[in-house]
């Protein structure tokens, strides 16, 4: 299920679950539904862009990850309405020198080398944000 | 058959540092205090609820029930390992209560250990990310710090507050616990940053902007233990009973998936209904809190959940001085997770070592005139959360 989704961010799409019974997106999919719990869901593609809900620049990491510093972690709001969480490709100046709450974004898959304690032992990939205005 | 419940011994090591002791040696320190003060024979404790969150990575622990039992004496009653995050000893304190309430147990041991100062800042920031979606979350680097950074920028903007006088606002929460803390002779900052300024806290190292070190609870080793029983078991034991009037517990998966309700932290407030309502009370009844403050953000959005605030107006409250120990509704006067410290697995029941000492007159170092308080612990991203109400009063 997941390396699923990852694959696909690698092959530049974002996939999502549909609810047939109430329309919801859940992204990345679970099991259920986020809205309702229901099992009924389809994989579908979706368009990859949203705004930026929040963000905030890490200076000090998790062990397997200090090596990436500062680097800027970021919520998204898809236009399907679910939220995601991945990295802003933005420097770590501009981040904490700008309001960028609302800006708009692309997501793309950026792969990372993986960690003992990641569930995927061959990589770790990150949804990466693409500002685009 | 429902039963009362009541605390009778506390217990709680010194927080800070202690790379000299095992995981069950550090506990045993606490369960002794909590026993020693519990008028009791060792054959009273029925079961043991351990609070313990990642005894496998900071110490290569694991299957602890039955070493804690041992290490005190109690080898061979059934002894169990509760893991809930930052909230594993209050889980553990909540089905313990159930327990005896429900007439399984009629005096049961309740507790947590943790050793994460001794695991150093690389590991312990990895082990504190576990609490986290392992697939989603941590992929990208997010951490503790990183999640209640996330939740300051949405506050600012949810409640369009300019975001450096929110900083400033919450500021106040780090003045305050540090102050607390620094009273607090268990505490790990005890004599440590108890001036401090506002313009430290906006001036310390930069952890997750905008949140600084100061911002930030500490790693720390330490252990706490509770001893409940049956209110009447208790009553015939010891002077002052401390009793659990309610308790709540909720839960929540990815902070991405609960959207917005995150910045109004909506599990706490599920979890904080059930505990008042079982007690039949409202937050206006409540005369101290012990709140979950990993972060100071943390401790705001708290204190709104709860009801103690409209939300949105949490950060005034700190700052207007309605929190402190002088204030309509004391919050952390033991100095909280920021100023006494934070060992995970032991943070749930140490809040209530505060607590009913602070119940008992027997907090020295802060004067609280209190009847009620109720705590609050917070496991990962709001997966975990739970409320327990206690009393002087049984009824």
């Amino acid at each position: 299920m997941f390396k699923d989704f990852f694959s696909a961010l690698m092959e530049g799409k974002l996939i999502g679950a549909k609810c047939r019974e109430c329309e919801e997106i859940t992204c990345p999919p679970k099991s259920t539904c986020n809205r309702c719990g229901s099992r009924n869901l389809e994989i579908v593609e979706l368009s990859g862009k949203g705004k930026i809900v929040s963000y905030t620049v890490t200076y000090v990491a998790p062990l397997g990850y200090d090596r990436e510093v500062p680097y800027v972690v970021a919520i998204v709001e898809l236009d399907e309405g679910a939220w995601i969480i991945g990295r802003l490709d933005v420097d770590a100046e501009k981040a904490d020198n700008e309001d960028l709450i609302g800006k708009r974004v692309e997501v793309y898959g950026k792969e990372f080398p993986t960690e003992q304690f990641y569930p995927d032992k061959q990589r770790r990939v990150v949804p990466m944000f693409r500002v685009v205005e | 058959m429902k039963r009362d419940v009541a605390v009778l011994g506390v217990g709680q090591t010194k927080f800070g540092s202690h790379p000299d002791k095992t995981l069950p040696e550090l506990f045993a320190e606490a369960f002794f205090e909590a026993f020693d003060s519990s008028n009791i024979e060792l054959r009273d404790i029925e079961a043991i609820y351990f609070g313990n969150f990642v005894g496998e990575i900071t110490d290569g622990a694991a299957n602890l029930g039955g070493f804690i039992a041992d290490e005190i004496g109690l080898s061979g009653i059934p002894a169990y390992r509760f893991e809930g995050a930052c909230a594993s000893s209050s889980v553990a304190f909540r089905e313990a209560y159930l327990a005896v309430k429900h007439g399984i147990y009629d005096c049961v041991l309740v507790g947590g250990a943790e050793k994460l100062h001794s695991a150093g800042t690389p590991i312990g920031t990895r082990a504190l990310a576990t609490a986290l979606d392992s697939a989603y979350e941590v992929n990208s680097g997010l951490t503790f710090p990183g999640v209640f950074a996330l939740i300051a920028r949405l506050y600012a903007k949810t409640y369009d507050i300019p975001l450096d006088k929110l900083r400033e606002k919450i500021a106040h929460v780090s003045v305050k616990n540090h102050k607390y803390g620094a009273m607090n002779p268990k505490a790990q900052f005890y004599n440590k940053f108890g001036n401090l300024k506002v313009e430290d806290v906006l001036n310390s190292r930069m952890i997750c902007s905008p949140l600084t070190l100061f911002d930030c609870c500490p790693m720390t080793d330490g252990a706490s233990a509770v001893i409940i029983a049956t209110a009447d078991f208790a009553e015939d034991r010891v002077d002052e009973p401390i009793y659990v009037r309610g308790t709540g517990q909720a839960s929540a998966g990815s902070l991405f998936r609960q959207k917005w309700d995150i910045v109004k932290a909506l599990p706490r407030r599920k979890s904080a209904e059930m505990a008042y309502k079982e007690a039949g009370m409202t937050p206006k009844d409540i005369d101290v809190a012990f709140i979950h403050d990993c972060f100071t953000i943390a401790e705001v959005i708290a204190s709104e959940a709860m009801g103690f605030f409209e939300y949105g107006k949490g950060a005034d409250a700190v700052e207007e001085g309605l929190t402190w120990a002088d204030g309509e509704i004391p919050i952390n006067p033991d100095g909280g997770l920021i100023g006494k410290g934070h060992p995970v697995g032991a943070t749930g029941t140490a809040q209530i070592y505060s607590a009913v000492k602070l119940l008992r007159g027997e907090l020295d170092f802060v004067k609280i005139d209190a009847e009620t308080a109720i705590t609050d612990t917070l496991g990962g991203d709001f997966g975990t959360l739970v409320n327990i109400i206690l009393s002087v009063h049984r009824r």
